[in-house]
């Protein structure tokens, strides 16, 4: 029925198939869409948030998904500034991804913020010390460069694309991308840096307060790092998951394990760091303020085993097996080593929102362990929703793998 | 570490020995301030009905007490067994954690007093100034403020009251210190040169042991800037280096060792 719409020289399923799909989507999407409206509507006292936990799934939510998008800045930037040149194959859905995670984590914020009304008050109104307010500059603007970016595939869209200027248009912003993948990697370092920033510099909170470098506190550079150790990978999981969906190849398996092996060596990189950072922090810091590690955890919520599985099994583990020719070159090894470095990722943008807040600073306080209610679960599930559609959309009618013929068609 | 430095720092020193924990303190705070109770129903919101009620005041985590006393204990079992009770304002920080971090400058520490200033109307709510504050001296708006029927005659006209969704804290009543300077003015007198007892916080007015005092810590004619100095003064978690303008003192020694950081008496 909508077959005009396909790209060129390739099959989609039905129509009806299709739309049961979508329905089925659709559902996740609306039941969020209550929620979102819910605190909207009646403020964020609707969720499981509180005094004591300012922040909490949603800012878990947002941290990971945008470290998780970051195989688009990265993956951007070795393909247009280093020109290696295999990287095409995957770039544009990197882009969608890296578009998916930043307009997503972008709607959070919205809701999670008390005044959303007053969000450009980041711009009005900056405070150059906060590493939020460069957080705020470099979301929005990465977010525009991201759309930016994804345009002119729409653009390629079969049928648009026959309308000479939408054809010289799309050319012209191709021609031009590597300038805006330069300014994605600037901008984009940069606020993962402050994510990371944010949270060294609460000086209040043991935590995860750390020692300087200039006037950046070490996890600045971590959080750069653990994102591009773990963006890369993450876009090989979305595609091998379409791949699964689809029943069709889309990228042959040389570009994955490319991408495998770039985000290993960065992942080798930060988990060697984080291991020195850790350790700093447990002989040098802590002590310095009459703590020692094992304060800093309780119960099974803010245990040590977290912090082992996020360095050992979800870093030291995947980084070992995505550097290793052997073992990425196997399939089934190289998703299960993305899949831990993802979940590494993800624990240690928890530990670092909601351990650091958890953590009894007063001594007459005590630990309390924090629980999302239904809002900001159905809230975030919303957002993912959102991603499958669009990823659902863009497969379907965009030129996305320029592969997918070749691959699958002889 | 680079410190605003004031002629003017208003402090306070709260005698945990004679505080006995009667909460008068957190009621004075309420009223002054135009904190409104935590009420269930929302008369005029429709749709809440569809999901949770608001919180009431049993949701410790959820209301706002801008002046909260906390309860400490010595740990021993009975006969030895020792309470006592530590009030806690904002500490108004001389080096704040929750200054710096706020992306649109809706909190800051620049006006002489070095009081904590907190601009509602610019606060976007992002809570991060909540994260930095060790202290949980920091609340957040999570309903729009209601007062029953006939209670909203009883607000205090200079305060002005927060819509949801902003961050909110002590300020030392800082309606009172405008006051007091106008005060001062209107006799002639130097409104930075403020006496003892010309501007006082609710909190420490209606003490009824006298466990507050407040005043200008770097003024040797008050009582504080003595107090300050006592042996038995100290500051909650001192180690951390945020240099609160807030003072305890008591003459028990666990009580010391437990305000001023974890292990106390160690050598940094
Ligand atoms: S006690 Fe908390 S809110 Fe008050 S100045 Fe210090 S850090 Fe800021
Ligand atoms: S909640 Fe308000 S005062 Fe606090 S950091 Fe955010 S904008 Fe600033």
């Amino acid at each position: 029925m909508d077959s005009k719409l396909f790209p060129e020289g390739v099959q989609r399923c039905s129509f009806g198939k299709f739309m049961l799909w979508t329905g089925f989507i659709l559902a996740f999407f609306l039941w969020g869409l209550y929620a979102a409206v819910l605190v909207l509507y009646n403020g964020i006292g609707t969720t499981g948030l509180d005094n004591y936990f300012g922040f909490g799934l949603w800012i878990t939510f947002d941290l990971a998904v945008i470290a998780l998008g970051a195989g688009a800045f990265f993956t951007g930037f070795l393909k247009y500034i280093l020109k290696i040149k295999q990287l095409e194959k995957i770039i544009n859905l990197t882009v969608i991804v890296g578009f998916i995670c930043y307009s997503g984590a972008m709607l959070v914020l919205t809701l999670d913020i008390g005044q959303p009304g007053r969000a450009w008050f980041g711009y009005w109104h900056p405070n150059v010390h906060s590493m939020l307010t460069e957080v705020i500059f470099c979301i929005t603007c990465y977010c525009t460069v991201l759309i930016i970016e994804y345009v002119p595939l729409i653009l390629e869209q079969k049928q648009l694309n026959k309308v000479p200027f939408i054809h010289a248009l799309a050319h012209n912003m191709h021609v031009n991308m590597a300038l805006f993948a330069g300014l994605g990697t600037f901008l984009s370092t940069f606020h993962q840096g402050s994510l990371g920033g944010m949270y060294g510099v609460l000086i209040g909170r043991p935590y995860a307060f750390r020692e300087g470098f200039f006037i950046w506190p070490w996890t600045f550079f971590l959080f750069v790092l653990s994102a591009v150790g773990s963006g890369p990978i993450f876009t090989v999981l979305v595609c091998t998951f379409m791949e699964k969906l689809t029943g069709k190849k889309l990228v042959e398996y040389k570009v994955k394990a490319l991408m495998g092996k770039i985000a290993g060596t960065m992942l080798t990189v930060y988990i060697f760091l984080k291991i020195l950072d850790t350790w700093a922090w447990a002989t040098g810091y802590l002590p310095s303020v009459g703590l020692t590690f094992d304060d800093m955890f309780y119960g099974v919520a803010y245990g040590k085993w977290m912090m082992f599985t996020e360095i050992v099994l979800c870093g030291v583990l995947p980084a070992i097996m995505l550097i290793t020719p052997s073992i990425r070159n196997k399939p089934a090894l190289l998703y299960t080593a993305g899949l831990l470095d993802c979940v590494g990722i993800t624990i240690n943008r928890y530990v670092f929102t909601v351990q650091t807040i958890a953590f009894p600073a007063m001594p007459f306080d005590k630990w309390f362990v924090y629980y999302p209610n239904w809002v900001e679960w159905a809230s975030s599930i919303m957002i993912v929703a959102y991603g499958f559609l669009v990823l659902s959309l863009s497969y379907r009618y965009l030129p996305v793998f320029p592969q997918e013929r070749g691959l699958n068609y002889k | 570490m680079h410190m605003k430095e004031f002629k003017i720092k208003w402090g306070m020193v709260i005698d945990i020995d004679k505080c006995t924990g009667c909460g008068a303190c957190m009621v004075g705070c309420q009223v002054e301030n135009n904190i409104a109770p935590m009420t269930k129903k929302d008369p005029y919101n429709y749709v809440q009905a569809l999901t949770s009620e608001r919180d009431d005041a049993d949701n410790k985590l959820r209301t706002l007490t801008w002046m909260n006393v906390y309860e400490m204990s010595n740990g021993k079992s009975f006969p030895e067994h020792e309470v006592a009770y530590l009030p806690r304002p904002c500490m108004q920080c001389g080096n704040p954690a929750c200054v710096p971090v706020c992306p649109v400058v809706a909190t800051d520490k620049n006006e002489e007093g070095g009081i904590v200033s907190q601009i509602y109307p610019r606060c976007i709510g992002c809570r991060y100034c909540m994260a930095a504050c060790p202290y949980h001296a920091r609340y957040f708006n999570w309903w729009d403020p209601l007062w029953p029927e006939g209670m909203d005659k009883q607000l205090s006209p200079a305060v002005s009251p927060r819509p949801r969704g902003v961050v909110e804290k002590c300020n030392f009543c800082h309606t009172r210190y405008a006051k007091a300077k106008d005060q001062a003015r209107e006799n002639g007198e130097d409104p930075m040169n403020l006496p003892e007892g010309a501007y006082v916080p609710a909190c420490a007015e209606i003490c009824p042991t006298g466990a507050i005092t407040f005043g200008d810590l770097n003024n040797p004619e008050h009582k504080v800037h003595q107090l300050a100095k006592s042996p038995h003064a100290f500051r909650l978690l001192e180690k951390l280096g945020l240099d609160p303008q807030v003072y305890y003192m008591s003459k028990r020694e666990w009580v010391r060792k437990q305000g001023d950081n974890y292990n106390a008496g160690d050598k940094h």
